[in-house]
Formats: structure tokens, sequence, C-alpha cells
């Protein structure tokens, strides 16, 4: 009865067929949803909400006074990927994640993929997150991204495309985790019937990747997780990695750098630390090194990386390899460096800088998305197909100065998911998935990822600061 | 153990241990209000002025409100947040220093303080001490002992439990002592006046401040004796909320944190509390009234600030680092 005027509309729909059959894989928890009454779903949901208020699950949001910590809204229907489709997914992001840090040796050192053509150098030397301050720096075991959350979304045949590859420090992981336990307490009799690959090996599988990547071999590596401290708005998320690890979290007035070794100060002196897994910018990590205004960091952690005597993670520079423009090149990069075609599709991308796509964007404004290459969280960015008249000539203005720093694509698609609405209803809202993929002595892939939703009506933002939502993703071992 | 971790463990123990110090002292001078008649502006000064005092805020109470009613007392003590000591900044920061070391915390001690933390947030609260003021501080009162036990029963006994007791037990023999401080003060300003008919009551506000009245008559059946009640509230060896005690608890902790044999001392902080543990041993209520009460108890009150500070300095305080000298080394050594 919930789904009786639901609505499929032109969108590849993750639970119903065109023809508004139930797809095999959601056919159980179809059944389930149905035997509640909209009463029962909305108690669930909102004792579901009470608990991540009272356990503080809650982020930050800027520029709010007095109601600082806000929760992030969850929807109880959950999304679910079938194992063939899945295992399709798994193979197509660790080959991602393989050319990327391929991709991130090679330009910090020989640099074929310029030399051979591939890309052009000033794509590279131009990139903000390019450091060429690290050219030439080993990294142990040849890792860079060690943590990466990429965001894929649907097309309307439902064909998986990469929208981006966050390969600083993804954030989101602990929803994940958290919405896991939050649907087990809410439907704990259906759980165990329901065929769900569990994600709770997060944790471990990240402390081991942080323990592989130390710079020398000790038996027990002190790791620590650097947070820029708790007014940040993923603190909760730190909190919760650092507790799951038992590691300590530290923030950049913790540690101090001596003799090109990292100490962290306790109660009893100072302790050596040796791999840090840092959700801090590049920009901020350092003040000897990048921005010197820094209250964040730790002056001499560049050196002690450069000694040897400390590892970060993800290593310093990735962000070249998730800067918009070199975007269009990862596909070129499969090739380059594994010799093998990509496995996952990604979206058509313009280059501004290239003189046969500039004229293409600025001729088809008002049919494109515009994207600052640099800028992450659904800012800078211009969707022509909504956009005003005066919106459109802003960004025309602006490619015009610095065509860089510019890509246009057009319009994506993405799926759409039932989702309560209303306190009543359930309608068919955007969603995208972010799985978080870890590369230490191999590349594991947490099954399913964090699904997040668009709440508004027909919007496609789904990130956290502008209406976003989420919903637990099982991974069946079945087809369904 | 980090140290900016020891420091707010220590600081988030120290403001629940006040914040429930705060309630009760206002639950009880609320009720003593009830036993009085035709209480008018002056004597509800004389009533009031005292509590702030205890507090050690009558200055900053002072900037904010004109007349030491009951109103403006308790809006000062509960709810304003220009007030660091109210009950509500108390709860604030003893909340926020534990977001800050959330990871450490046991997830019941965590979710005890965030929902006292929602419960002064939300509406009701207000609604609460409106219609019913004892109850809200009951309340008050309720999370901190909730608090405690739970710290007892489900985070480890080591290192950052016994900073979490040093703090508590260091508060609660400040806060025994600033109570008989300024009422004795007040009410008595020379010993030979002990006794007089209206203390009875006034006294025995005393003792329900620090949750002694109970305990006190299990040991002393008579009427409530001024002297009687400072020796129990300074001396006594087995209530948990006289100076004595909480100082020799405080003591142990710092030498649990160190390992250091009790009669000996690693550090200045276990060298102030075991000679100031010592004087309590060997001293009696006559050595006080000699020296005078009040007097006494203000020398006191200094060394447990001297402790505090100790107890930062042994192991919450590294040398400030110069972040511009500390980042011109680091560029020199860059090669």
């Amino acid at each position: 009865m919930f789904f009786k005027d639901y609505q499929g509309e032109s969108f590849f729909d993750e639970m119903f067929t065109p023809e508004g059959t139930v797809r095999p894989h959601y056919q159980a928890i179809f059944e389930r949803m149905q035997s509640l009454t909209a009463e029962e779903y909305q108690q669930k949901s909102q004792t579901v909400d009470l608990s991540f208020l009272s356990q503080g699950i809650t982020f930050t949001v800027y520029g709010d006074k007095d109601e600082t910590e806000k929760i992030f809204p969850f929807d109880l229907m959950p999304r679910i990927i079938p194992k063939t489709e899945w295992e399709h997914l798994e193979r197509g992001l660790t080959q991602r994640i393989q050319a990327l840090n391929m991709f991130l040796k090679d330009i910090y050192n020989e640099q074929r993929i310029i030399k051979e053509g591939i890309i052009p150098a000033g794509y590279i030397l131009s990139g903000k997150h390019f450091r060429r301050e690290f050219m030439g720096v080993q990294v142990p075991k040849d890792i860079y991204i060690h943590i990466c959350g990429t965001d894929l979304i649907r097309d309307e045949k439902g064909n998986y495309l990469v929208l981006e590859d966050n390969a600083r420090s993804p954030s989101g992981v602990s929803y994940l985790l958290e919405n896991r336990a939050a649907m087990k307490r809410a439907f704990p009799n259906f759980f165990p019937k329901a065929g769900v690959r569990p994600v709770e090996n997060y944790s471990e599988d990240l402390l081991n990747t942080l323990k592989y990547i130390t710079p020398q071999p000790k038996e027990n590596p002190v790791c620590v997780l650097l947070t820029p401290g708790h007014y940040n708005s993923a603190y909760f998320e730190h909190c919760f990695l650092a507790r799951q690890m038992g590691i300590e979290i530290v923030q950049g007035n913790d540690l101090i750098v001596r003799d090109y070794k990292v100490y962290m100060r306790t109660t009893r002196g100072l302790q050596q630390v040796d791999v840090i897994y840092r959700r801090i910018d590049d920009d901020y990590l350092d003040p000897s090194v990048f921005r010197p205004d820094s209250a964040l960091g730790v002056p001499g952690l560049v050196n002690a990386l450069r000694a040897g005597n400390v590892n970060i993670a993800n290593a310093i520079g990735t962000g070249i390899a998730d800067d918009k423009l070199i975007y269009a090149f990862v596909p070129d990069m499969i090739r380059f460096y594994l010799s093998e075609e990509p496995i996952l599709g990604q979206v058509e991308t313009f280059i501004a800088s290239e003189e046969t796509h500039y004229q293409h964007i600025l001729d088809n404004l008002e049919n494109l998305v515009v994207k600052a290459t640099n800028e992450a969280g659904g800012y800078g960015m211009l969707i022509g197909p909504v956009a005003s008249k005066a919106e459109i000539e802003e960004f025309r203005g602006f490619i015009k100065e610095d065509p860089r720093n510019f890509i246009a694509q057009p319009p994506i698609m993405l799926s759409r998911h039932p989702t309560w609405c209303n306190e009543s209803v359930f309608e068919g809202r955007h969603v995208d998935l972010r799985p978080y993929i870890l590369s230490g002595e191999k590349t594991t892939i947490v099954p399913g990822g964090l699904t997040r939703v668009a709440l508004n009506k027909g919007s496609l933002v789904v990130n956290s600061s502008q209406g976003g939502g989420s919903k637990d993703t099982w991974v069946l071992y079945s087809d369904g | 153990m980090l140290s900016r971790v020891a420091d707010s463990l220590y600081w988030m123990s120290r403001y629940i241990e006040r914040a429930e110090n705060v309630s009760r002292l206002l639950d009880v001078n609320l009720h003593l209000l009830l036993d009085f008649e035709e209480m008018d502006d002056l004597k509800l000064k004389d009533h009031w002025e005292p509590v702030i005092r205890a507090t050690g805020d009558e200055e900053s109470f002072y900037q904010l409100y004109d007349v030491a009613d009951s109103e403006n007392v308790t809006d000062f003590l509960t709810f304003n947040k220009k007030n660091p000591d109210s009950i509500l900044s108390c709860m604030m920061a003893a909340r926020e220093n534990a977001r800050m070391i959330r990871d450490q915390l046991s997830t019941e001690m965590w979710q005890c303080l965030n929902q006292a933390y929602l419960f002064l947030k939300s509406n009701n609260a207000k609604k609460v001490w409106d219609s019913g003021p004892y109850e809200f501080y009951k309340q008050i009162q309720d999370y901190s002992h909730l608090f405690m036990g739970l710290t007892d029963a489900t985070f480890s006994h080591a290192e950052g439990f016994y900073f979490m007791q040093v703090g508590k037990f260091l508060e609660r023999a400040e806060k025994t002592s600033q109570i008989l401080d300024v009422k004795y003060h007040i009410l008595l300003p020379s010993v030979e006046e002990v006794g007089g008919a209206l203390d009875a009551v006034q006294w025995s506000a005393i003792l329900r401040s620090c949750s002694a009245f109970e305990a006190y008559h299990r040991i002393f059946v008579s009427k409530v004796d001024p002297l009687k009640v400072a020796e129990f509230l300074i001396f006594n060896d087995n209530f948990p909320r006289s100076i004595q005690f909480s100082v020799r608890e405080m003591n142990k902790n710092l030498h649990r944190i160190s390992g250091c044999p009790m009669d000996e001392y690693a550090n200045a902080a276990e060298r102030a509390s075991g000679r100031l543990l010592s004087e309590l041993k060997y001293n009696t209520i006559g050595d006080v009234f000699n020296q005078g009460l009040h007097e006494y108890l203000g020398s006191i009150q200094d060394r447990f600030n001297d402790i505090g500070g100790e107890v930062y300095q042994s192991y919450m305080f590294h040398p400030h680092v110069d972040m511009e000298s500390e980042i011109a080394t680091q560029q020199q050594q860059q090669q």
C-alpha cells in the first residue's frame, strides 16, 4: 500500500523496473515494508533519530550559532546491491585505485605520463593540489591514496559511472557503520534472513592499512588520527574511528617534531609516532612548508616525513588525482599504466582549456553542468538547465578568465530510490553511492558504501550540508 | 596518555562535581526560605549574598544584576551562560570536554553527559524549573551521580580514571570548604556566639548543602552544634564529602598516577597534597578555632589552588611552543 502511487518517471529506479515490478533483490524488503503501517514506520524512524541524537552522532553546521550540532537525516529504506553487480563494482574500483596510485608515483617521480604525451604537463603543474615540494620523495610501499571515497552514480540505463574520486581525506564512513547498527536495531528479526554482507570489519582493515605503511618495520607501530579539532564538522567521525581502532586522536598541538621525528606529548613525556592518519588538508599540515598561518598543523612534519621517520595517510599531494580536470584523463591512465580497458565508465567531460572543448562549453552553457576543478562539496558549480540567465553569464565570465579552473559535463542522471517522505509515503529521491576503498597490503572495499540521498524533491544535491541524508547500503551474498 | 586528554578528563570531572554542588546549594537555600517568615529585601539579601560568595562569584553577579533576590540568584547560578560557574555553564563545559575526548570515554559515560546536555538545552529544562525547582536540581544531582556510577562501572580504573578522581575530589574539598566558610563567617563574627537559636536551621542547611545531614546525625544524635558541624565537615574520616576524606582520596589517586609509594612523593603535586593531608590528620578542631575558622578555611583553599596548579605542571603542561621560532627552526632543517 505504501507504493501504490509510486512514480518511476524517466529515471533509473533502484527498486522498481520501468514496468513497475519489484526487482528481485528488493523483494524481501518490499514485503517487510508492506507489512508495516505508516505509524509503525514513522515510529521506527523516530526511534532511530532519537538514538542518533542521544549518542551524539551529529555533524556541525558552520555559521549556525545556537544549534551547532545536527543529526545526518537517515532513511530506513535500505539501498540494495546484488552480488554480481557488486563484484563488478569491486573490480572496477580496484582497477581505478591502482591506476591512481601508479599515476601519483609517476608524476612525483619520472613523469612518464607527461613525457609520453598522455596528459599535458601544464594540466598537472597548474593543479592547485599538485605539490612540487614532493617531487622525488619516496613514500613507503609506493602507496599514496590509502583511503579513497569514490562517488558513483547511475545513468538512466542503470550503468554505474564514477562521478569523482575523493583522494584527499574522504569522510562519511562512520555514518555507514552507524547506519548499519541503527538498521539492525530497527529490524532485528528481519536482518538475519536478509543475507546482507557485514561492514563491521572496516575499522580493523583501516588499522591494518595504517600499520602496513609504517616507515620502519616495527612490531607495534604507533598510529594516531590527526584531527583539526572538535569544532570540525566531521569530529564525530574522527572520534568514532579512533575509538574503533583503539588509537589516539591528536590535534596539531599534541604533536611536536624533534630531530626529524614526530612525538606526541603525554603525561609521561614524549612518545614517538610512526603513522598519522590525518584528517587535515595538505595546506594546514605543516606551517613551515605550507600555510604559515595554520594553527592546526605541526611544524616540521614534512621534514620528518622526508627523513623517513613517519608516514601519513593519505600522502601529501594526492589532491592532484581528484582534480576535476585530471579526472577526465583517468580512463587514459588505466590504459597507460595497466594496459587494460576501464571497467567502470565515467561522466563525459569537456575541458575548458582545450581549444575544441572551450567553444563547445561556451555555446552550450544552458545545457551543461560547469564545475570548478578544485572545489568539492557541491560548491562552485553551475547547473545550466536550471540556472538563471544572470548565473550563466556570471560563469561565462569566470570561464573566460580562468579556463584551467573549469570543466563541463552533460547533466548527470542520478538513479532514484524509494525514500520516506512527509512522514507518510515513499517517493523517489535521487541517490549516489560512496564506497570506501583501502589500499594497504591488498585493496579492500567495505561491501556497499555510504548511500547519500537528496531529500528535497527533484534535487540532485546529496551533500549533507545542502539537504542530503543517507541510507544503509546492503550488499547481498546472492543475487536475490 | 596525551596530556591534553588528561587535562580534559580532569576538568570534565571537576565541572560535573561543581554543577552538583551548586545545584545542591541552591536547592537547600530555596528550601530554607520556606522556613522564614516575613522576608523583606534586606533579609533576602542577607540570605543570598553568602550563597553567591560560596561559589566565589560575587563580583560578576553584581555586574549582571542589581538585587540579590531569589529569582536573580537562581538565574545567575542556574541558567546564566555569562557565569562560568552556573549549572548550565558547568554542564556545557563538562560535555564539551567530554566531546573533545569522546574516543576515550565509555559509551555509557558519554551518553549520560549528552543526555544531561540535551535535557538542559531543551525547553524542558526551563519548564521543569518553572514548575518545581527542586525537581530540577534533583535531576542535575541525579545526572552527576549517574555519571560517577557509570564511570566507576564502565571505565577502566587506570590513569584516566585517576585523573578524573583527582579532579572530582579536589573540587569537592574546595566546595565543602567554601560552603562552610561563608556561612560561618556571616553568622558568627566570634566563636563565643556559637549556639544561637536561629543558627540551628542555618547549620542544618550547611549540612544539607553537603549531603551530610543524615551522616552527621548518625554520629551526633543531639542537636546541631556548630562546632561539631565544622569538625564533621573538615575532619570526618569516613564521610565522602568531608575535606579530609576528599584530600585523602585525591592524594591516593595522585600516587596511583605516578605509581609512587604512599609515604613518598614523586612530584610537587604529591608533595603538596601529602603535606595537606598530614596537617588535616594531626590538627584538631581546637587548632582550627585558635587560628580562626575563616582564616583556616581561607588558607586551605589557597592550598587547593596550589595543588591544582602543581597537577597541571606535573602532567599537563608542556613548555609552550612558539610557532614562529618553531617554523623558522624547521625551515632551517629542510634540505
